[in-house]
């Protein structure tokens, strides 16, 4: 209870220990567990457990989904220069930005510090950079007040990949697929977005040439 | 003779691909069945080369129940497996599969549905998928566990299947890939060509050993007349010609995969 009030979660207002009142306090649990304090969104582990869900769906269906990886540019800065609270209130107008970017059946998750994750289920491949950049944009655009007339721009990073449409695979290879694209963002200078390229099966003449090296040798 | 029964939990799965088509991969698929049968093996072929499959061909079989059967609900998936020459069990996907040679969830939803309901039952399921690497091939061959390539000596095999396990390397994160040089030239061949891969796909894709990546020889078959022959008679190498260089190779290939 003492858990609820703190997290001000107003319970029904019925006879205590009545069903609808239990019920109240279940839905009330449920909810702080899966999601973000701070930001409202969903936490690390709902996020973790709406991956494995799509990754199986995805296999099944061979419907695209799009995995997001953002964040936010030199937050480190900010929480050294504005303070912590300012940090807090970025990290918040971040997600509000996110969210209002997205469709209602995607999820938004902040799953670190500074970093947040978007599933995007059938997503088409076409739109994943329209979808990736309208994000990028959303929070570049905005102006965060971090205290009384001191306004703040910030930027995120974001990385995209795919759910790949077959059998194996786990979540924790496609977050690390979209993280390494999160990476080369980050080394290309920030305040952009990095798609992972499609399936690559052309091979290229330097690898021809390496590959009948050996062989052309033989027979000459 | 008494086998000591494995215990039934769940079998092993290898999907049998390879890049280009012709290069024998249906001929080792059903020729490594028999071997494994013969080492009391209980083993299932899959022909999930759904559009274009031979694995009737070459064993000779014309069932009049095939996985299109059991797609369509007109017989049970017991129904369809049949007992094939070399004492093994075989789901043939028959002709008039093309309209599961696109990858709806339908047909996705249903190679799953199969694949759980026979693991349990067998020892091994191996899988002989397309060639190529369209989108069914490769689902086909997520769906197993492990994955071994066939490639001849000649450069187009050799670049299709170095395309093909540059794709599972990087796709599906592979990092295990057997494979299997067939129509070897001479002793020793199927090493090179290994090695040869190997430096491509480390210097190409970064999959070097360090980084946890194997590309595995699995074995060697040399070209040999009586493989000719066998196919020719659409007959089992093992039956027919046990005691011929190639099928000595498959039999040892059989031994490496249960080693």
């Amino acid at each position: 209870m003492q858990l609820l009030q703190q997290a001000g979660v107003a319970l029904p207002d019925v006879d205590s220990h009545s069903a609808l009142w239990i019920q109240g306090v279940i839905d009330a649990l449920c909810d702080l567990s899966s999601k973000d304090a701070l930001t409202g969104l969903a936490n690390r582990r709902s996020f973790e457990m709406t991956l494995e869900r799509e990754i199986d769906r995805v296999a099944r269906s061979g419907e695209p989904a799009l995995l997001l990886t953002l964040d936010i540019d030199h937050f480190k800065a900010v929480n050294d220069t504005h303070g912590h609270n300012a940090g807090d209130l970025v990290i918040q107008a971040v997600a509000r930005a996110v969210a209002q970017v997205v469709r209602p059946m995607d999820t938004v998750a902040r799953v670190g510090g500074e970093e947040f994750a978007i599933i995007l289920p059938n997503c088409a491949t076409a739109f994943a950079l329209v979808v990736a950049e309208r994000v990028r944009e959303q929070v570049a655009e905005q102006r965060i007040e971090i205290a009384p007339g001191q306004l703040l721009r910030v930027t995120v990073s974001v990385g995209g990949a795919f759910a790949p449409q077959w059998v194996r695979s786990s979540a924790v290879l496609w977050m690390e697929r979209a993280d390494r694209q999160l990476y080369r963002a980050k080394t290309e200078g920030r305040d952009r977005v990095c798609m992972e390229p499609q399936v690559d099966s052309m091979v290229s003449a330097e690898e021809k040439g390496l590959l009948f090296a050996m062989t052309q040798l033989e027979t000459e | 003779m008494t086998t000591t029964p494995t215990p039934r939990g769940t079998a092993r799965t290898l999907a049998v691909t390879s890049g280009k088509g012709g290069v024998g991969k249906t001929f080792v698929t059903a020729n490594l069945a028999a071997a494994l049968a013969e080492r009391g093996q209980k083993v299932l072929v899959l022909d999930a080369d759904l559009g274009l499959a031979n694995l009737d061909v070459v064993l000779n079989l014309y069932p009049k129940l095939t996985l299109h059967d059991v797609f369509t609900e007109r017989c049970t998936l017991d129904d369809a497996i049949l007992p094939a020459p070399g004492g093994f069990s075989v789901l043939l996907a028959g002709s008039g599969l093309v309209e599961y040679s696109r990858l709806t969830p339908d047909v996705r939803e249903k190679l799953l549905h199969i694949l759980d309901t026979v693991k349990p039952r067998y020892d091994w399921v191996l899988l002989d998928t397309g060639a190529g690497i369209s989108d069914v091939v490769l689902y086909a061959i997520s769906l197993a566990k492990d994955v071994m390539v066939v490639a001849t000596p000649e450069p187009t095999s050799l670049t299709d299947a170095y395309a093909t396990i540059k794709v599972l390397a990087t796709q599906q994160d592979r990092r295990k890939i057997g494979l299997l040089i067939n129509q070897a030239n001479r002793a020793g061949e199927g090493k090179l060509i290994c090695g040869q891969l190997q430096q491509v796909l480390e210097r190409f894709i970064g999959a070097s050993p360090e980084k946890g990546f194997q590309l595995n020889l699995l074995g060697e078959v040399k070209s040999d007349v009586s493989v000719r022959q066998a196919v020719l008679k659409r007959q089992l190498l093992l039956e027919n010609f046990p005691g011929s260089d190639a099928a000595q190779a498959i039999k040892a290939l059989a031994t490496k995969l249960l080693g």
